[in-house]
């Protein structure tokens, strides 16, 4: 866990007084919404269908203990009693009102958390891969380089009018958990030589038009990092396009003027901004920080716990298999506690379950969590030893569902039922699919399958990376879903392609169930995926499916 | 030819609770559309509108919302508002936890 210093705690101070006559400000009236708007934004504050919702950053998707028992104080004092994890690995509350917001500021900031950032057109929180330190896979540790951008872009005075928001992801591995390339900026930590350095990615994106980041540097120095960050931020301030909130995202000024061009823009920047750092500031900065992530001394004990259960109780053995990860010490292991059982909404945790959650970390994970973007909750570091008791008290509370990565680990944004944007609603649909997969007791024989379901053209269900993707569009006032099928969030990242003509909202789950059972009647056999199948044969069969009418017209 | 004028309410978000509320005759604001002025007049409708939109203090984002007449007062004519005057389908939240109460 990384300790803020006493700057850190300092500049939340004065933020949160900040704020808190500003909100006064906009009750008294001296500030129109018009003024206010754009100041409560930079703090998370967004006015959404039936109350405000207050975005609370979780840095690179790593919470401590303490930090996640506050979340669920905050949630019963000002809020429902629940909170919801975001793609973006970040917690929202759905109901605060606007008096309460400066006390929950402070509430968080006594925790070390705040909600700078995570709106506006500003660089928005740094996400990274949720298995960061723990990963079997890792070059190194990505939080290190997401708490220094973290550092450099909090209020960073160049950077706070940008066109339109931006994005950036850090991974530390080759298997990429942090859809990196969906990003505006795309890290991932690699060695070349034996010294370390940083791929560079840019003009990722999903939304209106969604586009793959494209490869701007094979290896930058990490003493680099910072001016060659600046170096892109600056071509796409200066070059971005304001005229159009559509074309405003540095993926349309990297489409439009080609990767190339782009690089070279940046290469001639970079000259003036590294000469305003010092030789090795960033890099010993970079130390400085990551001398203040605190790295849990694992224990060490025989693993035969582990192994008896596994053979003797069935149950685990399932769990064990779905929700475990490889961590780098073969005696332990990288959990992820699925919060899609199956009915539930995708990334909703109760104010108990965070209680219980913190307690199980405390216990058992050297107090350590992570969000995944898959909306999940992850125990990077826990003995082996410790699993059948572990997951005992999670199956207890509810949260012992074994679905990772299956067909009901569904991702979903708000959609209709929250978010003002919406065009559809997502939750729902995301509930009824699990349940329907639940009920048919298919999805341990389906395997690998992600499901995402975004209620508008926004895509905060990156469903254009789901192997199937559903969309949920307003057509002459009826909810209508599209389906993409081919999408991958994966190292390997691709754009899902549309199936065809939509689907009303009692339409949608069959037409899923239909595309399921197509999988299991065409796949060679049981190792084949869902995904390998579908680049195996093309996504015809499939259209056959979900469109029996049209293939019958044809025949 | 422009479209023939349909119902309509005032609607907007309460600035403090950020709640959905309406405008009524008496110019004062519900949480209730089924209480909400139903606005029959393309220039009656407008002035509404402004007069909603002058009460910074009291709301934020005031704008107009198709309804059908209903026989106890307006209805949602849009899904969007049908959420809108109930509440989230996945939680009993919102004004639908209200009236479930009642």
């Amino acid at each position: 866990m990384y300790e803020y210093t006493e700057f850190d705690h300092a500049f939340l101070t004065q933020r949160n007084t900040q704020f808190r006559a500003q909100v006064a400000r906009r009750l008294d009236g001296s500030l129109s919404e018009e003024e206010f708007r754009p100041l409560r934004l930079m703090n998370g504050l967004y006015l959404q269908l039936h109350a405000y919702m207050l975005r609370v950053a979780v840095p690179y998707g790593t919470l401590s203990s303490k930090q996640i028992r506050k979340l669920a104080e905050i949630s019963e004092r000002w809020d429902k009693g629940y909170g919801h994890f975001t793609t973006r690995q970040n917690m929202q509350f759905n109901w605060p009102a606007l008096r309460d917001v400066p006390d929950i500021m402070d509430a968080l900031a006594s925790a070390g958390m705040h909600a700078v950032q995570t709106s506006g057109n500003t660089i928005r929180n740094v996400t990274a891969d949720p298995f960061a330190g723990a990963a079997a896979d890792e070059v190194a540790d990505p939080r290190h380089l997401a708490e220094l951008i973290r550092q450099w872009s909090t209020d960073h005075p160049e950077f706070q009018f940008l066109g339109r928001k931006f994005k950036i992801a850090v991974t530390g591995s080759p298997h990429d958990r942090a859809v990196i390339r969906t990003n505006d900026i795309g890290l991932r930590v690699v060695e070349r030589d034996g010294a370390r350095g940083v791929q560079v990615f840019v003009g990722g994106g999903l939304g209106r038009t969604p586009l793959v980041a494209q490869e701007i540097r094979d290896f930058l120095p990490l003493d680099d990092l910072l001016p060659y960050l600046e170096s892109i931020l600056t071509v796409y301030n200066r070059l971005g396009r304001r005229d159009n909130k559509w074309k405003a995202r540095i993926k349309i000024l990297v489409q439009e003027h080609g990767i190339a061009r782009i690089r070279e823009l940046v290469e001639e920047e970079f000259p003036q901004r590294r000469a305003t750092y010092a030789p090795d500031i960033v890099a010993r900065q970079l130390e400085l920080v990551a001398a203040r992530f605190a790295q849990p001394v694992l224990k060490s004990a025989p693993t035969d716990p582990f192994t008896q259960a596994y053979d003797s109780d069935p149950v685990f053995r399932s769990w064990s298999d779905t929700n475990l990860a490889a961590h780098r010490d073969p005696d332990h292991a990288i959990v992820t506690i699925s919060l899609k059982a199956h009915g539930a909404t995708p990334g909703d945790v109760s104010a108990d379950q965070m209680r219980l959650l913190a307690d199980l970390a405390e216990r058992y994970a050297h107090s350590e969590l992570r969000v995944s973007p898959e909306q999940n909750v992850i125990l990077p570091h826990v003995h082996k030893s410790d699993l059948p008791a572990l997951h005992a008290a999670l199956k207890l509370a509810g949260l012992g569902t074994a679905n990772i990565g299956l067909a009901s680990d569904i991702v979903a944004c708000p959609g209709m039922d929250y978010c003002s944007l919406a065009t559809a609603r997502s939750i729902p649909v995301a509930q009824q699919i699990a349940e329907r997969v639940d009920a048919l007791k298919l999805e341990h024989d389906i395997g690998a399958l992600k499901i995402r379901i975004s209620g508008c053209i926004n895509a905060c269900g990156h469903h254009h990376v789901g192997h199937i993707g559903i969309l949920g569009l307003d057509r002459a006032g009826v909810e209508n879903y599209q389906i993409t099928l081919g999408g991958d969030g994966s190292e390997n990242t691709t754009i899902g392609a549309r199936t065809g003509r939509g689907f009303a909202h009692d339409e949608i789950v069959p037409a899923i169930e239909r595309l399921v059972h197509a999988y299991l009647d065409l796949r060679s056999d049981a190792e084949e995926t869902f995904l390998q199948t579908l680049h195996r044969l093309g996504a015809d069969p499939f259209k056959a499916a979900l469109y029996p009418q049209t293939a019958i017209a044809a025949e | 030819m422009s479209r023939p004028f349909t119902p309509k309410v005032v609607t907007a978000n309460d600035l403090l609770i950020g709640d959905v509320i309406y405008q009524t005759v008496d110019d004062g604001w519900t949480r209730d559309l089924a209480k909400a002025e139903i606005l029959t007049d393309e220039a009656d409708a407008q002035l509404r509108l402004l007069h909603a939109e002058r009460q910074h203090t009291r709301l934020v984002g005031a704008y107009l919302a198709d309804v059908n007449e209903g026989p106890d007062g307006p209805l949602p004519a849009h899904f969007r508002e049908a959420f809108r005057a109930s509440g989230p389908s996945n939680h009993n939240h919102g004004k639908q936890e209200r009236t479930s109460h009642v």
